[in-house]
């Protein structure tokens, strides 16, 4: 039956249950992620952010909140040009973390 | 004959302040209306940003005070103005001829009770900045599960909030909850631990570095976003609802302690102390200096000088620079130089 509606499921991100496998494991390769401030200068220097939405920012807080998805679809626009690791003031190896969530999807894949 | 400076108020500013005239050659009297000096610090268990232990910096600062007069368990009845200086009536009955008195009345911590929304004294296990420093000390606290899995800290709890009446920043808030975090942490290592922040202010030496441990090392989760409402769960856990403003989404989680971040604020009997010798309130409630950037310790009267936290909100080392600084000005005054 159609009611002219759809109910869409909650946005709220519900931490008692929230997914952080990959976040743990990229956190074992590079524990400097735990210290992003947020600041988004990766984002904002990077050149694939303005047509695809790439931001590294996004992508370690949707790893913090267990949100693979979006993970997956920011990263697959990133040309690992490294920009990003230059001005981040936390002096975390962003291009590194891009290419350690992109190795532990890849695992994923090939199982 | 030594001249008297009567210093009001034996937390650690009214502490240092006492020390110092002691040592420019003053007589200073120290009225502590509690039954022990240190005021705040005395109730703290370590210290930000080294884990100094509170009990040595008071330890350290009553050794200084050999030779001043401390009247504990004691207030003031009423100060009176003479031609040259001030009468101070004890409510011990002593009564004390002085040209200078030094205000060290500290501040009041927020009454966590009036944020209803977060719970305290309504859920069982919510409690304050306060109560956790008390459980550092090895006080008893049945709020404090024995194996917690989630622990949550509020930041700004009274602070910056038009509504409960304070706009102001209490400044050592948010360090503080890092470093309890980090303690709990330490406590608890299988607990996973949020801050719920509206903006980090964390502004002095070292505090950034203790930030990024706490980020690093303890794997501290900070969320930022003000937490909105606080829930009871049939079986007891707290949940804590606010928006992660980063990610634009709504969160939620179940905890099992809650800490609320209660900030400083005015005591707001210092106004009336005096009586006979009105003192004026800034805006913000604390006592008004002459000059908020060069006449700190100065209040708009002659011959009454301000130390420490009743002017605002302050760390323990800014408020052992501006006691020093106040019996300076004392000194100066008494000197005929200012
Ligand atoms: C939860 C918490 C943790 C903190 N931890 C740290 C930390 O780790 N490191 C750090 O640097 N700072 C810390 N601070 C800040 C620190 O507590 C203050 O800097 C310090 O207490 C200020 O000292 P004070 O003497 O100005 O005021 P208070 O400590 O408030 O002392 C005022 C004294 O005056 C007395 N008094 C008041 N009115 C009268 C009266 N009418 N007659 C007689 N006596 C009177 C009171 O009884 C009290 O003893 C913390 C603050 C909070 C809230
Ligand atoms: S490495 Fe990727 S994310 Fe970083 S700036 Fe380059 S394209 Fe953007
Ligand atoms: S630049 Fe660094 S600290 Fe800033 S948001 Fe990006 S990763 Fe985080
Ligand atoms: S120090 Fe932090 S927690 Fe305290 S009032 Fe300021 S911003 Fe809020």
């Amino acid at each position: 039956m159609d009611f002219g509606f759809s109910l869409s499921p909650s946005s709220a991100v519900n931490l008692d249950t929230v997914d952080l496998s990959l976040f743990r494991k990229v956190e074992a390769r590079c524990p400097d992620i735990r210290t992003c401030i947020g600041c988004g200068s990766c984002s904002a220097t990077c050149m694939a952010s303005a047509w695809s939405g790439m931001s590294v920012r996004q992508v370690i807080l949707a790893l913090q909140r267990g949100q693979l998805r979006q993970v997956e679809q920011k990263l697959s626009a990133c040309m690992l040009c490294g920009k990003c690791t230059m001005v981040c003031p936390r002096g975390i190896n962003t291009r590194n973390l891009i290419l350690a969530v992109s190795r532990e999807f890849k695992k994923e894949e090939a199982q | 004959m030594k001249e008297s400076v009567v210093v009001i108020g034996g937390g650690v500013a009214g502490m240092e302040t006492a020390a110092s005239l002691l040592s420019l050659g003053y007589a200073p009297i120290l009225v502590e209306q509690s039954d022990h000096l240190g005021g705040h610090v005395a109730s703290w268990h370590r210290l930000f940003p080294d884990m100094t232990s509170a009990d040595e910096v008071i330890a350290s600062l009553k050794a200084r005070l050999e030779g001043a007069s401390v009247f504990l368990g004691t207030g003031i009845q009423f100060v009176n103005r003479l031609k040259d200086g001030y009468n101070v009536m004890l409510t011990n009955g002593v009564s004390v001829l002085a040209k200078a008195i030094v205000l060290a009345t500290g501040f009041r911590l927020f009454e966590a009770r009036r944020k209803e929304e977060y719970g305290y004294g309504i859920y069982d296990h919510v409690i304050t900045n306060s109560d956790l420093e008390n459980w550092f000390r090895g006080g008893d606290d049945l709020r404090v599960p024995a194996e917690p899995a989630a622990i949550g800290f509020v930041h700004c709890v009274g602070s910056r909030d038009v509504k409960a009446g304070n706009t102001q920043c209490s400044k050592v808030c948010c360090i503080t909850a890092i470093k309890q975090a980090i303690e709990l942490k330490e406590k608890f290592p299988g607990a996973e631990i949020y801050c719920f922040y509206m903006d980090l202010r964390l502004f002095g030496k070292k505090y950034e570095d203790f930030y990024i441990n706490a980020q690093r090392d303890y794997g501290i989760h900070f969320i930022r976003g003000r937490v909105s409402e606080v829930g009871e769960r049939i079986d007891g856990r707290v949940i804590v609802k606010a928006e992660d403003t980063l990610a634009g989404k709504p969160v939620k989680v179940s905890l099992d302690l809650l800490v609320l971040m209660s900030g400083i604020v005015c005591n707001p009997e210092i106004a009336a102390l005096t009586k006979n010798v009105t003192l004026e309130r800034d805006e913000d409630g604390f006592l008004r200096s002459r000059d908020n950037l060069s006449g700190i310790t100065l209040s708009p009267r002659k011959g009454i000088f301000y130390a420490g936290t009743c002017t605002g909100p302050k760390t323990v080392p800014e408020t052992l620079a501006e006691a020093r600084s106040a019996a300076l000005c004392v000194h100066d005054f008494l000197q005929g130089r200012a």
